[in-house]
């Protein structure tokens, strides 16, 4: 084959593989949702080989670009989704809504995502960026006899649509007073300097990112889609979606706008904090353990956002190195909600979970491990985040981020804690449900990804960097 | 590597780790499995204390550098190096971890609730409180210096008594709060210094106002850990709240590492910010002396008032930091080591009596020496120490630490030499209430002290006796390294000495 294709074939897999499945799924007699769902993680996990294996090139005149950096966010995408689908697997046969199309829908939202992260242009942009919403929108909604899972769907799409019209707006300013769409081309005209029409479009483009990685104060979606949203689509909504829209922030501006830091400082200075101090406040007296970890996402975006706001490249990396961290404590943590079930029936509760470690105590330890790494405690992997996000930010001189930042970590453990405080010291009988295989394999892989990262830490510090190095050259 | 050509450090730091392995795959009947856990642990935790003598004995005392020093690349891109080593001042806090640690373990035989965890809880707590001791980089120290928390909050919350959440909590959420703290100042150095090498940071000089900044962060983290006035409200509550081998654990060794990390960082690194602290921390020093044991006094109970004991103690180590004289800093080094080792045998004293079933309010004690005589010597033994009567180690640090103020400020020593005779006072009423006083006739006679608990004690007592009766077998092990540490703090005060001393 053309090497020059290869780059193509993860994102033509992820289609018309998608396609072929959803033909299967409809031409079968018999309820198909197991197969299909292996079929989709298949599919994954050949796109993300292929995406290994591709060249750094561009595509389709300039529309898409392939690097070191979109290899890094793809593989995180992919990750996140395969978790996804291996918790739905078993969830959605006792909800009684397995419907061939979630693992389809995932496929196409990963696919919108792989687009969107390796976008060159605005208008490859805005494609790829609709493409994941429209596919997440009806996931939000597919507990169709759900009341909540409908709400959330249909607040997800309104609030949604809304940014996504913030964003078009954005980018049509962005092209009415620079001329050109292309991100190579943008950078070369405003190397020099924007002017006020240019710099408005940017701050809606900003804010229409900022709504789907949820940075406070555009997180007024996120805890009801949480809440109500069947658990392993929130788990896809905690990891994929946000991840490859965090990558797409930081191509967009330190791509195109990578020239105009100092326009754009304050505003992600701005998300930074606002996210940290909403984060850890909001979730202080949250009782259901899904909306805790929908604020507790709030709060880690702001960390995430602290690199960016330093505009270097070790901030970069260091947002790139917390990403990574904070998938894989995520998902761990959906894994253990989705294991919360008594007599069939799902429970999402704090206090469900009261004397859980003597009546199970791997699975407490597991949830224990990673509470303690979303509070950043050492040695776990969520504290790394945290230092290399810190040190970027006091390298850049940013000290009042940092001094926010360590304010909300002590706040915010203490919500953290109230969990394992309900799972260790107090009395109760959880009597949960026995955890299926997948669901277990999900929480076994994060537990231990998140303890033993301390010790090998090299190689994911080693990838981000070359990654950023490709992003900013 | 080092002179040993072995990485015996990483080995003492690791080898509690081997123990929780092979806790956790224990597997059986919940007694039988609580018995190899105890078993199981308190072998590892020998195992520990012998690799701990070793390293005494292969210990250069007369080198002030670091010995036994283990490099390894960890963080790639931030130039952070996994790296160990001991100095004279670092060496006997290890020891004493690896001394305590099986007291600790055996302290909690009588606990029946899930050995296995508890037991587990001990051996992390000994891998991060000696890896913590022995971190030669930043982030080292700082990643050892809050993983305490974890088995630590567990430990009070799960096996503490009645209010052991509010207890876990407070606990985990100060010491975390003075942490990040650090965290920042550790960010700071490392961007000032560009390494996080402590060897490196010891010797790079920071401008005078930034020191004030970092030495304020560093009395948030350390000052919170070594439980200082006004920084102690979370103590009282932990130690009592704690089961007694996690209170031996967090008064003997955990308050050290607040003290460890004054003078490993804030009296090297910040010659002109301690200076100018000195005359705030003298006055915390006294206060937490002088007022802490008045609050000791009023307390009518055992463990409550040990732990206020304790607290006032941690003042008198405070001000011999402070001091920077050779014999202040040599005084609070040795008065760590023989508060730990005290303190944990008050302690041990105090479980023994709870496991007979004994309540541990002063007023209803009473005739333990008609009734336990033993126990009773050997309690008599500690408080004494306590106290610091001569012959026993806590004279030897008292007096350093009070012949050093006096070389600063008469004052200070003359105040907490006042906390010395309080501390007599407090120690005498506990003695009373406890062992003498009227015995009433309800009291049926006890039994005295059975094989394992002679097997915490007499360890203990032997240990208060050597460090009483011989003190210079631990103070050549450090002069050296304090000695180093006082010149280079006057040589940064005062650059023309320092030039003038190069030039003779």
């Amino acid at each position: 084959m053309n090497p020059l294709l290869l780059p193509l074939v993860p994102g033509l897999l992820l289609g018309l593989g998608g396609m072929v499945l959803l033909l299967a799924g409809v031409l079968s007699r018999r309820d198909s949702t197991s197969p299909i769902t292996y079929g989709a993680i298949l599919l994954l996990a050949l796109a993300a080989a292929f995406s290994f294996a591709a060249p750094d090139t561009l595509l389709f005149g300039g529309l898409l670009k392939t690097s070191l950096f979109t290899r890094y966010a793809d593989a995180m995408v992919y990750l996140g989704a395969v978790a996804a689908l291996l918790l739905s697997l078993d969830y959605n046969r006792r909800e009684s809504m397995a419907r061939f199309e979630f693992p389809i829908l995932v496929l196409f939202a990963v696919l919108g995502m792989v687009v969107m992260v390796s976008a060159a242009d605005l208008m490859s942009l805005y494609v790829g960026f609709e493409l994941q919403s429209l596919a997440l929108y009806i996931l939000a909604a597919s507990a169709r006899d759900s009341l909540r899972s409908t709400e959330a769907g249909l607040k997800y799409f309104v609030l949604g649509s809304l940014a996504s019209g913030l964003l078009i707006y954005g980018i049509s300013l962005v092209y009415g007073f620079s001329g050109t769409t292309n991100f190579a081309s943008l950078a070369t005209i405003l190397a020099t300097g924007a002017g006020y029409g240019t710099i408005i479009g940017i701050v809606f483009v900003l804010v229409g990112l900022a709504f789907k990685i949820s940075a406070a104060p555009f997180h007024m979606w996120i805890p009801d889609v949480y809440e109500g949203s069947p658990t392993p689509v929130t788990a896809f909504f905690g990891t994929a979606p946000k991840i490859a829209a965090m990558a797409l922030l930081l191509s967009v501006l330190l791509g195109p706008f990578g020239h105009l830091l100092a326009q754009w400082r304050m505003i992600i200075e701005a998300l930074s904090i606002l996210s940290m101090v909403l984060g850890a406040l909001a979730a202080i007296g949250q009782k259901n353990i899904k909306r805790l970890l929908a604020y507790s996402s709030i709060g880690h975006m702001g960390y995430a956002l602290m690199g960016l706001a330093a505009g270097t490249l070790a901030g970069v990396q260091a947002t790139l190195i917390y990403l990574a961290i904070y998938l894989v404590m995520s998902f761990g943590a959906f894994a253990c909600v989705i294991a919360m079930r008594r007599k069939g029936q799902a429970v999402e509760t704090i206090a469900d979970l009261a004397g859980l470690s003597t009546e199970n105590p791997g699975f407490a330890l597991a949830l224990a491990i990673f509470m303690w790494a979303m509070a950043g405690i050492p040695p776990l992997s969520g504290f790394f985040g945290k230092l290399y996000v810190f040190s970027a930010a006091i390298n850049a001189g940013l000290n009042t981020l940092a001094i926010v930042g360590v304010v909300t970590s002590v706040i915010g453990a203490f919500y953290y804690l109230r969990v394992i405080k309900v799972m260790y010291f107090d009395a109760g009988t959880p009597g949960f449900d026995k955890t299926a295989a997948g669901v277990r394999f999900v929480m076994l892989f994060g537990a231990l990804v998140t303890c033993l990262f301390v010790f090998v830490p090299g190689p994911l510090v080693a990838e981000a960097n070359a990654a950023v190095k490709a992003l900013i050259g | 590597m080092n002179q040993t050509g072995f990485p015996i450090l990483s080995l003492i730091t690791f080898l509690p780790l081997a123990g929780v392995a092979y806790l956790a795959m224990l597997r059986g009947e919940e007694p039988a499995v609580a018995a190899k856990a105890r078993i199981g642990a308190l072998v590892t935790s020998l195992a520990v204390l012998a690799i701990g003598i070793y390293l005494w004995t292969a210990f250069t005392p007369s080198q002030a550098g670091f010995q036994f020093v283990e490099v390894l690349p960890w963080l790639s891109g931030l130039d952070v190096q996994y790296r160990m080593g001991v100095d004279g001042i670092s060496l006997f806090l290890i020891l004493l971890t690896a001394f305590l640690t099986p007291i600790a373990v055996l302290s909690s035989w009588s606990i029946t609730k899930r050995v296995r965890e508890l037991m587990i809880a001990f051996l992390l707590l000994e891998t991060m409180t000696i890896g913590m001791f022995a971190a030669l980089d930043f982030v080292v120290f700082y990643i050892f210096f809050e993983a305490v928390l974890l088995p630590m909050y567990l430990i009070i919350g799960v096996w503490g008594g009645e209010r052991r959440i509010y207890a876990a909590v407070k606990f985990f959420i100060f010491t975390l709060a003075g942490s990040l703290f650090m965290l920042l100042a550790l960010v700071w150095l490392w961007h000032n210094a560009g390494t996080t090498n402590i060897v490196t940071l010891l010797h790079t000089p920071i401008p005078p106002t930034a020191q004030m900044w970092l030495f304020a962060a560093f009395l948030a983290s350390f000052g919170v850990k070594a439980a200082v006035w006004p920084l102690h409200t979370w103590l009282p509550d932990a130690y009592n709240e704690a089961p007694i081998p996690g209170t031996i654990m967090l008064a003997a060794v955990l308050s050290k590492m607040g003290a460890y990390g004054f003078l490993r960082f804030a009296v090297p690194m910040l010659p002109q910010a301690v200076t100018a602290a000195e005359p705030l921390m003298f006055t915390l020093g006294v206060v937490a002396v002088i007022y802490i044991s008045f609050v000791a006094l009023a307390q009518t109970d055992m463990k409550r008032m040990i732990a206020y004991s304790s607290a006032a103690h941690m003042g008198i180590i405070i001000i011999g930091i402070f001091t920077v004289t050779v014999e202040g800093i040599e005084g609070a080094l040795f008065q760590m080591l023989s508060h730990g080792i005290v303190i944990a045998g008050l302690f041990v004293c105090t479980g023994i009596l709870l496991s007979r079933g004994e309540p541990l309010t002063l007023s209803r004690l009473g005739g333990l020496s008609a009734r336990m005589p033993v126990y009773a010597a050997l309690l008599m033994l500690f408080a004494l120490a306590n106290v610091g009567l001569p012959g026993t180690s806590g004279f030897v640090g008292e007096i350093l630490v009070i012949v050093g103020a006096m070389k600063v400020n008469f004052w200070v020593s003359l105040l907490g030499a006042a906390g010395m005779v309080l501390g007599a006072a407090y120690m005498l009423v506990l003695l009373r209430a406890v062992l003498f006083g009227k015995s009433r006739p309800d009291l049926a006679p006890l039994a005295d002290l059975k094989p394992g608990e002679y097997a915490m004690l007499l360890p203990l007592a032997a240990m208060v006796l050597w460090l009483g009766i011989y003190p210079g077998s631990f103070t050549h092990m450090f002069d050296a390294s304090v000695n180093a540490m006082v010149q280079a703090h006057i040589a940064a005060l005062t650059p023309h000495t320092a030039l003038a001393m190069v030039t003779k």
